[in-house]
């Protein structure tokens, strides 16, 4: 029984032949979650910014985007963008397809915290700066986002790494990345083994930024009261 | 514009889908019945577990936690569904949905009760011991109460959470909404079921959404 386990879930025969593929798919989920992080990030802060402007119609649109990609589920709007652009012409490969969804879903839970985090800094803050002769966006950008962007760290690692997860939902329109590699190896080997090297995999490659974010909440810990 | 239209606003195709996608949001909704309780009462367990006295329950717990955090939902799912028949496990979609859901919701929710725990004042432990209140007692009536407010954002933002993600269950083809209007779409080589679909989680989601905002907002203010 103990032997037929091991058999099953880790065949030291099928980890040497699979290796290569899930070390593959390891690759692809790093290059898209970084590229995703940054784009995400960059995006949501822009809007944010460009609401702080509060020109009424334009807010309105950037609350507008937030709402809806925070409130659809991502594996929706997977399908939607894989399925329905190409029927208008459009044809992006499945990679740029998961980049550009997730990168939008990040985008918009971000411009929020980030919002939040503008809204939080005292009215006082902006008024001693603008008297000392700071403009608008001198403000902004050597007193006002300097202490908001502090405080939206932990919010924002935490977001961050749930949607770079969400890289996991590729396999569902043929992404290369780990689960993809993983299922394909084992649906040819007949065996558990490859899932649970994904399994593994992703805990490699999660556990430092979970623990990151355990520790930037007690580091930076602010909105709990 | 018009193939536009045709392709995502086609009422009739909407119209053929809607009864298929009604019942897959009734799945949706049974789906939610199951895994949000569940991973409320999962993760109330391992918040607890995370504070207890004995040192090695709580590093189990804390380590649970960070490892249920680290491995995607659909890895978790997948790894449920087909990776636990090779150990003469054979759950049913549905079972293999709660499995997982119930592993990485608790984590989630977890964190969330444990942060609104430790925001409640040590005073208020020992006021209420001090009135004759077992441990029990002290956590259920003073405790708990204020500590669930003071979170009462994040846990129903991530209740919203879980909702979104009952969608990855169509993975495993368990008939959910999503699962419904992907069906629809591959007969009809049309994407307007999904946009009905999407349009439903809107409806569903979007005041919660909108709540969670205000909700926040007046915390931080």
């Amino acid at each position: 029984m103990h032997s037929r386990f091991l058999e099953v879930f880790f065949n030291w025969e099928l980890i040497q032949r699979y290796f290569p593929a899930i070390l593959k798919g390891v690759g692809v989920t790093i290059e898209i979650a970084a590229t995703v992080v940054v784009t995400g990030i960059a995006t949501g802060l822009m809007l944010a910014l460009a609401r702080s402007f509060r020109v009424l119609a334009l807010s309105a649109l950037i609350v507008l985007f937030a709402d809806i990609f925070r409130a659809l589920p991502p594996l929706v709007l997977l399908l939607l963008v894989y399925f329905g652009l190409p029927n208008v012409g459009i044809n992006l490969p499945s990679f740029a397809v998961l980049w550009l969804v997730l990168s939008l879903v990040l985008a918009a839970f971000c411009e929020e915290i980030f919002w939040a985090g503008l809204l939080s800094i005292p009215k006082g803050q902006w008024e001693a700066a603008r008297s000392t002769g700071l403009g608008f966006l001198g403000t902004l950008a050597y007193v006002v986002l300097p202490q908001a962007l502090r405080l939206t760290v932990p919010p924002i690692t935490n977001r961050t790494i749930v949607i770079t997860k969400n890289t996991a939902l590729g396999m569902v329109i043929g992404v290369g990345e780990i689960l993809n590699q993983a299922t394909t190896a084992q649906s040819f080997s007949g065996n558990a083994t490859p899932l649970m090297m994904g399994a593994v995999a992703y805990v490699i490659l999660f556990i430092p930024v979970v623990v990151l974010g355990r520790f930037l909440e007690t580091r930076f810990g602010w909105r709990r009261i | 514009m018009e193939a536009l239209r045709q392709q995502f606003f086609n009422l009739s195709i909407m119209q053929t889908a809607l009864p298929l996608l009604l019942l897959g949001l009734r799945q949706t909704l049974v789906l939610c019945l199951l895994v949000i309780p569940l991973g409320l009462a999962g993760g109330l367990a391992v918040a607890l577990l995370s504070r207890s006295s004995l040192s090695p329950v709580r590093w189990a717990a804390i380590v649970g936690i960070d490892f249920f955090r680290a491995i995607p939902p659909l890895v978790l799912l997948i790894f449920v569904y087909s990776g636990l028949p090779f150990a003469g496990v054979r759950p049913s979609s549905l079972a293999a949905v709660a499995i997982a859901f119930l592993l990485n919701t608790s984590s989630y929710y977890g964190e969330i009760y444990r942060a609104g725990i430790e925001s409640v004042g040590l005073g208020q432990w020992d006021a209420a011991r001090s009135t004759g209140l077992g441990y029990y007692q002290t956590l259920a009536y003073v405790v708990l109460p204020q500590a669930v407010r003071n979170v009462l954002p994040d846990l129903i933002s991530n209740t919203v959470e879980v909702v979104k993600l009952t969608s990855i269950a169509s993975v495993v083809a368990l008939p959910e909404l999503l699962y419904s209007a992907d069906m629809a779409r591959s007969v009809t080589f049309n994407s307007s079921p999904i946009i009905l679909a999407a349009a439903i989680y809107l409806v569903m989601l979007w005041p919660i959404v909108r709540l969670v905002s205000r909700l926040e907002r007046r915390i931080a203010a």
